[in-house]
Order: structure tokens, then C-alpha cells, then sequence
């Protein structure tokens, strides 16, 4: 191969990346394993559908719908005959689906302010002491496993929750449906904003500070405060990378099964928003805690295909939102107006 | 003059000229009320965040330190009525450890090699860029989902001597093998990130200059870049390690429920990675009132250690981190 | 604005001499020789004043009669980042309808001085300012920062519209000061006159909601002179404005900042010297922090009283 004269070290490099055979063959093997993740993922999505298909099949349309009592249908389906033909898969998932969406958004919503204030602190306002002991105590929080927080959740803040926010009269209002006991939607969306504001707060800081100086500095020339200029200049330039973070804090919610177990109620009701405050005092339970709440059934037929399907909805939604982050990062780190 | 007029000839100097200097003129109307309610609210929240953040240290420590004695660590728990009667949590804490290491001495390896064909190989692009998101997807899906998929990949007979089968052929699927397996695939993003950060922190004339020596690619890894990237690759474990520790959904689906470590079968060694057992994070779930136990004070207290653990872990992330900063002059 | 004589520049005699009718130039020489003045009998008592080594603060009657307004003024000005000492005891003097150029190779703090004048520099944590800066009389100190700046408008090196419409940029500095909002119809008198001051109506008039971004580099850097001349501030300072831009472009600001100084005084910072002959009035030459001389433009480039002035200008060093 004499066409073309290339430098020394381009010559040398392409011999050792070509013409060695050893190369070439850990080349293709570590490909191969690297491929591995890929067939890997489609494996897990393509079994989990079908091991929950039966759920799905049997249901039809209705089983996003509501109308029946979920734990009902759920306890009907783990005591199904032990005959295939006779397996009961009755469900309507509707308040689980219900539940999983409305504490999921609302704490989005919560940790999404939050950590935008909190980063704007950090960035700009906070004295340089509390700014230094900002970053540890953000790692801190993420540190923490979900199992810590369910647990000061289920001993510290329900009870809290039971004693000082739900009155005699609440309890009496509902008496005929639910009861009322401090595990709520409310000590859910609390416990899970705290959560997820470290992934929120470490995206933004990021991108607030790889803003340009040169604009900060021009706001600031014209004669405008320091927070005028933050918020029509910097958090303008930043908007996707606050749409990057709240894509991934959605996943990171929906996935979240342990703590919402704990401290959400082991009820399968979807709380009605119609019902004022009372509605965040109403236990509930998001799908990724009912997997856990039936781990052990996993065995039975019925039931565990019915858990299956739920992983699938959980798996497909968090692939695609966490697939949506990590694209929307790229594609910002390529405008440097960076979310690492 | 005498010097008391001199005196006071100054001081009057000197009252004058504060009298005359004039006051700081602040215009407050520059700063809307909109303004000063952003502020306001940026200060609220920063502080808030660091008031919870020390809430819950102080409130672990203070809990913890009330629970924890030499007698709860090193005693294994028993089932019984009687509270007293419960035992420690020694059992847990060896299964936290086991599946730490079992979890992180698989994932660092796949972790290692796949990151090594992302950064050097990587041919054709396009798979490179699916192998990445799907590293991505692999971080964010639920660990309750990776759990019972893992069951199910161990329900199947053709893994039967990982765990333990009971009569009638239904593999029981949970085990110490079940479970590490699928805590690898939690650690795996971080290896793989570290080793990659690592690897893509050394400077191309050093591979250049194993070139020029007549190495080829592969040796030029394996001789050069993977020695360099230790301490990437082992951040990226110890993360993995941090984030295995303190899984809860994984151990719930996939180790059984069994209070103590009860291996299975006769090959020692084998049969406790065969057998089922307990880690600190499915003991402080099972002792709290969402599980079945009532004994909020051994949940503490495990809970306790846990924190520590994991505490610890990331110490010596962000040691390692600050302290390996290699010069490639 | 005070009242202004309709010829330019105090004309200085081939024999060296100043014509009595014009005010004493204020001069300091810090550093390097020592020169006689050599203009002589400056204060008309007979005598030829020898200017002193070490800079002492100004007093009041230096300054002589006001010919021209003076608008902003530094007293003893010392700028020191941490350990580095940036700007050593400068006193200078920006004039209503002058344009001042501060010249002098790189490093030598001009950039500092500029900065330090609409409190910019107090941005970066280590910096420490001694000495006074007055605005029409004021000292700067006793406003607050949004106060200063809207009166004391600066342009920067490189070109910084925000990410935004035209219109948007231009309007930024009306609309963000404080809490009501003034209308858009409110607002677009002053947008278009902003831009034809600048000398970018005729390019981008037809269509304002344009992004500003998508404009070329001399239109964005006018399109920031319009932006700072929409709040009508009474200083404006220009740090290199052209040094991005192409010869062209340079051209256009050159002769709109010529065309400005009627309306407000004017600093820029510039390492070109012919840029600095081109369009100043008057003009200080620093050196590593010390204010080596200042005075007109023409005596500065044409007849420098110290030596290192002669070298720079000369083109010996830059």
C-alpha cells in the first residue's frame, strides 16, 4: 500500500491497528461484549413483554382503565385455580397508573422550582464559605440509598403527617372508602422531591455556569441587578438544559420503588384531585412499589405475569425518557451551553 | 497656639468633614419586588437544602449512635416473638458485603473491556453511539425491573446450579449468584464511566509513542493506558460499589428472604453464593413498619451502618479523585 | 455640557508655546525622565513650573477654568488584584464631547482603569481599588452599582448581543430596570433612534424580531452600541471594540464613535495607535500601571513629552 505517503506515526499506527491480527481479533471480541449491553437491553424488554403479555392480552383496552378496586382484582389474581385456562386476569391498573403519574409530576414539579433556586444560589448569591459546603452536601444527598429515606419517611414523617396535618373530620369524610393513616401522596412527593433534587441541582449548576461571562457581564453593563440579569439572560440560555434535567428526574421518579413502598400506603387507590387538600393525605401506591409489594407472588402464574406487564410499562417509559436525556446532554454539550 | 486650640481647631476639622461627606445613596428602586422575592427565594432554598441535609445527618447520628452496640453487629438475627430475643444484624452485614464484591468483581472486568472498545475501537460509529445510550438506559431503568427480569433469567432450568431448586423442577432463582449478577449490571455505568474519563484523559502522544515503538493497539492497552487508568477504573468501581450497597429492590426480588445466610448445597464457599440471605438494606426494609418486624430500633441502627458504608465509600471516591490528578507533562 | 468653543483642539505653536487663551493642560509625569515643561510660562507668573516626581492628590484648582465639562474623573486611582498591583495612582480626566483614548502596550492595566470606571472590576473577588472616581462631581462609591451604570455604558472586545431579537437587545436595558415594563410602543421611538445613532438602521431596520445572533460581527458590535445608547448614558467606555472585527467594520465604529462624542463623553481603549489618532481628543499613555502622560492628541503623537511616550508611539515596543 504505497499510494500515499502518510507521517511516521500514522504509518506505524495504522500498521498496529490493521495489520496485526491479534488486534483485529480483541477488537472484535470486546465489540462483541460491548454489543452484549445492546442484545442485553432488547433481551430484557422483549421478555418482560411477553412474560406480561398474557396480563395485557387478557385485559384489552381496559386494563389502563379504572373503575375496579385494584387490590381486589389484584388479591382475585393471585388466587386464581392453579389451571392455565382458568387463570384470572382481571385488572384495571388505572389507579396504580394514576398514582405513579401524579407523584411522579408533582415532585418534578417541586424539585424542578427548587433546584432552580437552589443552583441560582449556588452559582450567584451564596458567600464563598456556604458555597463550598454546598457541593459535598448536594453529593451527600444522592448518596443517600432510597431505603434511608423510606425508612425516616415511614418513622418520622407519616407519623407527623397523621398526627399534625389529618383531622378527626378528615377521617370521618372518608371513612367509607379509605383510611387515612399518614402514608400519603403528600409524604411521597416530599421525600421523592428531596430525592431527585441532587441530579436536578448538579445539571443546572453545570449549565449555569458554562454561560457565557461576556453575557452576564453585558446585562450587568446596562445597569441591571445581578438577578434580573440571572433570570432574563442566563435562565433563558439555559431552558434545555432545565428540560435535560427534569427528563431524567421524571425517570429516576418513576423508577423509584423502595421509598415510595414505604411511606406511599400499601393501598392501590387513586386519590381524586377533586377532593382539595385531602388529596395529598390519601395513601396511594405507584407501580414500581406494587412490583415490590408482590415480589414474593412472582411465583404465581397469574400474578407474576401481571407484575411483568408493570415492569414493562415502567421500563419502557424510563428507556425512552432516560434515552431523551441523554440525548438532549449531547446535544446541549455540542452548543457548550454544557449539561455533563 | 496653644495645642488645645490646635486640638480642637482639628477635631472641628474632623466633625465637619463627616458631617459634609454624605450618606451612601442607595436606590432601592432598581430592585423590583419580583426581584427581591427571586432572591429571597434563592436563599430560602439554599439554606433549606443544607438545613435537611443536616437534619437528617444529625438525626441518623443521634439515632444511630443510641442503637448501635458491639452485640447488634456481631450477633446473627434470629425469628422469634420475642423482641429481645431478635439478635443482631451480622448476617446482613456480610450479605452487603458479599454482594458488594460479588457485584463489583464481575461488573469491573465487562465494565473495563467495554469501555476500552468505546474509547479506542469504537468501529462502526453508529454502534458505538447505541452501546452509549444503552449504557444510559441501563442507568435509568427502576432496579425492581432489573430485579424480576433477573428472576426470570434465573427461573430458567439451564441456571439451576445457581441457586437452588426445589422438588417438582421449580428453580427457585434466588441467590447470592442471582442477585450479584444483576448488582453487576447496577455498577457497570459507573465502571464503565470511570474507565472511560480515565482513558480519555490520556493525552494521544502517548499512544503515538507506543506506536512508534512498533506495539500494536492492543498491547499498547493492555501496557500502557490500562496501568494509567487504575484509579479511574477504581472510582468508577468503588461508585458502583456505593450505588450496590445501597439497592434495596435487587435484594428484596433476588436474594430470598431469608433472616440469616443459609447456604445451599454441600461445596463450601459455593453454597453460601448458592444459598439465600439478607443485606442491611432488605433488614432495615423488613424491620421497619413497611415490612414485617417491629423493631424500629435495629432499623435504625442497621440503617446507621449502612449510611456509614456508603458514606465511606464515596470519602474515598473523592480522595482518590482529587489525589490522582496524573501529570502527562 | 458646558459651554464648548467651536474650534477643536487648542492649537500648540511650532515654537512650542501655548496660545494664553487656552487652558493649561493638566499633566502628569510619573516614571521614566522628568521633562521640563517646556511650554513655559504655563501659569502666567513668570515662571516655568517644574511638575513634581511623585503624583500628589489633585488639588481643586489644577484643573483650571472648565472649558470642557468634565464629566467623570479619577483621584489617585490604585487598582491591585491580590499581591499584583494593576493601576498605580492614576488621575485623569474624561471631558463631555471628548473622546479619550487610553494607550499603552498590553498588560500596562488601561482594560483595569476602564473597568474600574463603571465598578466592573469590583466583579472579580481579589480586586481592591484605593482613590477616588467622580461622576459630575459625585463620587461613585455612594451609588449603587445599577445606578452607576446606567449612566456610565460600556462596550466590550467582543461583541455580546444576547441570544434574542434586535429588538429585544436594544430594549433590554429600558425594560429590565425595576418593575414596570414600558410598552413596546413606548419602546421603539428609542430602539430606532438607538440604532441610527449606531449606524445600523439602514441595515437592519426592515425587520427588528431578526436574532441578533445572526447578524455579522461589526453589525453585532453596533447592535451593542445601540444597546448601551438606548438607556442614554452620559459616559461610554470601549474596551478594543474593533480589535474582532475587520477593517471595514472598524471603519463604520470609528466614525460613529466620532460622531457620538457630541452627545456624551467617550473612553476607548485601544492598542492601535492609529485607531487612537483617528478618533481622540484627548489621550493617556500607561505603562505597567503608571500613568505616563496625558494630553491632547495632537501634542501626544506629535510632540510626547517623555521618552517612553516617544518610544510607544514611535513604535519601538507595543
Amino acid at each position: 500500500m504505497d499510494e500515499q505517503y502518510l507521517g511516521i506515526f500514522d504509518e506505524s499506527e495504522q500498521a498496529s491497528k490493521e495489520e496485526h491480527p491479534t488486534n483485529r481479533r480483541v477488537e472484535l471480541m470486546l465489540g462483541a461484549l460491548a454489543s452484549l449491553v445492546l442484545v442485553f437491553i432488547a433481551g430484557m424488554v422483549i421478555f418482560v413483554f411477553l412474560k406480561g403479555l398474557p396480563s395485557l392480552t387478557g385485559n384489552g383496552i381496559s386494563w389502563f382503565g379504572g373503575g375496579g378496586n385494584v387490590d381486589e382484582q389484584l388479591t382475585n389474581i393471585f388466587n386464581s385455580p392453579a389451571e392455565p385456562e382458568n387463570y384470572v386476569y382481571e385488572l384495571s391498573a388505572f389507579p396504580l397508573l394514576w398514582s405513579t403519574f401524579l407523584i411522579s409530576f408533582i415532585a418534578v414539579c417541586f424539585a424542578t422550582v427548587i433546584s432552580i433556586f437552589s443552583s441560582i444560589f449556588i452559582v450567584e448569591f451564596a458567600p464563598r464559605p456556604l458555597e463550598r459546603i454546598l457541593e459535598p452536601v448536594v453529593k451527600f444527598l444522592a448518596a443517600i440509598p432510597s431505603v434511608i429515606y423510606g425508612l425516616l419517611g415511614v418513622l418520622v414523617l407519616v407519623p407527623w403527617i397523621n398526627d399534625t396535618l389529618i383531622t378527626e373530620e378528615m377521617r370521618v369524610s372518608v371513612r367509607y372508602v379509605i383510611q387515612l393513616d399518614g402514608t400519603s401522596v403528600l409524604a411521597g412527593v416530599i421525600i421523592l422531591t428531596i430525592m431527585i433534587l441532587p441530579i436536578m441541582i448538579a445539571i443546572i449548576t453545570d449549565s449555569l455556569r458554562a454561560v457565557p461571562q461576556v453575557w452576564r457581564e453585558g446585562a450587568l453593563a446596562l445597569g441591571v441587578n445581578r438577578w434580573r440579569a440571572l433570570r432574563t439572560v442566563s435562565l433563558r440560555a439555559i431552558r434545555p438544559a432545565i428540560v435535560a434535567a427534569a427528563v431524567l428526574a421524571t425517570a429516576r421518579a418513576l423508577g423509584e420503588a423502595i421509598m415510595l413502598a414505604m411511606v406511599t400506603g400499601s393501598i392501590g387507590f387513586a386519590p381524586n384531585p377533586f377532593d382539595g387538600f385531602l388529596f395529598f393525605l390519601e395513601p396511594s401506591r405507584p407501580l414500581a412499589a406494587t412490583i415490590i409489594d408482590g415480589a414474593e407472588g412472582l411465583s404465581v402464574e397469574p400474578f407474576g405475569q401481571t407484575m411483568y406487564a408493570f415492569a414493562f410499562i415502567l421500563i419502557v417509559s424510563t428507556g425512552l425518557l432516560s434515552f431523551a436525556g441523554w440525548a438532549a446532554r449531547k446535544s446541549l454539550s455540542r452548543y457548550s451551553i454544557g449539561a455533563k | 497656639m496653644s495645642t488645645t486650640t490646635t486640638r480642637k481647631r482639628k477635631q472641628e476639622a474632623v466633625r465637619q468633614t463627616r458631617a459634609a461627606r454624605p450618606k451612601k445613596i442607595k436606590s432601592k428602586d432598581s430592585w423590583s419586588i419580583g426581584d427581591r422575592i427571586g432572591v429571597g427565594l434563592a436563599w430560602f432554598f439554599g439554606l433549606m437544602l443544607c438545613l435537611v441535609a443536616a437534619a437528617i445527618t444529625l438525626y441518623m447520628a443521634w439515632k444511630g449512635v443510641s442503637f448501635v452496640n458491639w452485640e447488634i453487629i456481631s450477633t446473627s438475627p434470629e425469628a422469634s416473638l420475642e423482641q429481645s430475643k431478635t439478635g443482631g444484624f451480622l448476617d446482613p452485614i456480610i450479605g452487603t458485603v458479599l454482594l458488594t464484591v460479588i457485584g463489583a468483581a464481575i461488573a469491573t472486568p465487562i465494565g473495563v473491556a467495554i469501555a476500552i472498545w468505546l474509547t479506542e475501537y469504537g468501529r462502526p460509529a453508529p454502534l458505538a453511539r447505541f452501546v452509549e445510550a444503552g449504557i444510559e438506559v441501563i442507568v435509568g431503568a427502576p432496579s425492581i425491573v432489573l430485579a424480576i427480569f433477573g428472576l426470570l433469567v434465573f427461573q430458567q432450568g439451564f441456571l439451576s446450579p445457581f441457586s437452588f431448586t426445589a422438588e417438582g423442577g421449580a428453580v427457585f432463582g434466588r441467590s447470592f449468584f442471582a442477585a450479584g449478577a444483576v448488582m453487576s449490571l447496577i455498577a457497570l455505568p459507573f465502571v464503565v464511566g470511570g474507565t472511560r474519563e480515565a482513558l480519555n484523559s490520556i493525552p494521544r502522544h502517548v499512544r503515538e509513542a507506543s506506536y512508534a515503538l512498533g506495539k500494536d493497539q492492543a498491547s499498547t492497552i493492555r501496557r500502557v493506558l490500562l496501568p494509567s487508568s487504575r484509579s479511574g477504573i477504581a472510582t468508577g468501581s468503588t461508585l458502583g460499589m456505593a450505588q450496590i450497597a445501597g439497592d434495596t429492590a435487587v435484594v428484596v426480588v433476588l436474594l430470598g428472604a431469608s433472616l440469616q445466610i443459609s447456604p445451599e448445597g454441600d461445596i463450601p464457599g459455593l453454597d453460601v453464593l448458592k444459598g439465600t440471605g439478607s443485606t442491611l438494606t432488605s433488614f432495615v426494609f423488613q424491620n421497619s413498619p413497611a415490612g414485617e418486624g417491629n423493631a424500629p430500633d435495629k432499623a435504625y441502627a442497621a440503617a446507621f451502618v449502612l449510611l456509614l458504608l456508603v458514606i465511606l465509600l464515596n470519602l474515598i471516591v473523592n480522595l482518590v479523585t482529587r489525589k490522582g490528578k496524573q501529570v502527562w507533562g | 455640557m458646558g459651554v464648548r468653543p467651536d474650534h477643536q483642539q487648542p492649537e500648540v505653536a511650532s515654537n512650542g508655546t501655548l496660545p494664553h487663551a487656552v487652558p493649561p493642560l493638566r499633566r502628569i509625569v510619573v516614571g521614566g525622565e522628568v521633562p521640563p515643561i517646556r511650554v513655559g510660562d504655563e501659569y502666567g507668573n513668570g515662571s516655568s513650573a517644574q511638575v513634581p516626581e511623585q503624583p500628589a492628590p489633585v488639588p481643586e484648582d489644577q484643573f483650571g477654568p472648565e472649558w470642557y465639562h468634565e464629566c467623570m474623573r479619577t483621584e489617585s486611582l490604585s487598582i491591585s488584584f491580590g499581591e499584583k498591583v494593576a493601576v498605580k495612582e492614576v488621575s485623569l480626566q474624561v471631558n463631555a464631547g471628548q473622546v479619550l483614548a487610553l494607550i499603552g502596550p498590553s498588560g500596562c492595566g488601561k482594560t483595569t482603569l476602564l473597568r474600574s470606571m463603571n465598578k466592573l472590576v469590583d466583579l472579580t473577588p481579589t480586586a481592591r481599588r484605593t482613590g477616588r472616581i467622580l461622576l459630575d462631581g459625585e463620587n461613585i462609591d455612594l451609588f449603587d452599582d445599577t445606578q452607576l451604570r446606567k449612566r456610565v455604558g460600556m462596550l466590550f472586545q467582543q461583541p455580546n448581543p444576547f441570544p434574542m431579537s434586535i429588538f429585544d437587545n436594544i430594549a433590554y436595558g429600558l425594560r429590565e430596570r425595576g418593575s414596570k415594563r414600558p410598552r413596546k410602543k413606548v419602546l421603539e421611538p428609542i430602539v430606532v433612534d438607538a440604532l441610527k445613532r449606531a449606524g445600523l438602521w439602514d441595515e437592519v431596520g426592515d425587520n427588528l424580531d431578526h436574532p441578533a445572533l445572526s447578524l455579522s460581527g461589526g453589525q453585532q458590535q453596533r447592535l451593542c452600541i445601540a444597546r448601551s445608547l438606548a438607556v442614554t448614558p452620559e459616559v461610554l467606555l470601549l474596551d478594543e471594540p474593533c480589535s474582532a472585527l475587520d477593517p471595514i467594520s472598524t471603519a463604520i465604529i470609528e466614525e460613529t464613535v466620532v460622531q457620538l462624542k457630541d452627545d456624551m463623553a467617550i473612553v476607548i481603549v485601544t492598542h492601535n495607535l492609529q485607531q487612537a489618532a483617528r478618533v481622540a481628543d484627548q489621550v493617556a499613555f500607561m505603562y505597567l500601571g503608571d500613568l505616563v502622560e496625558y494630553g491632547s492628541a495632537d501634542q501626544i503623537f506629535n510632540d510626547p513629552m517623555a521618552e517612553r511616550t516617544k518610544d510607544y508611539v514611535r513604535g519601538d515596543f507595543g
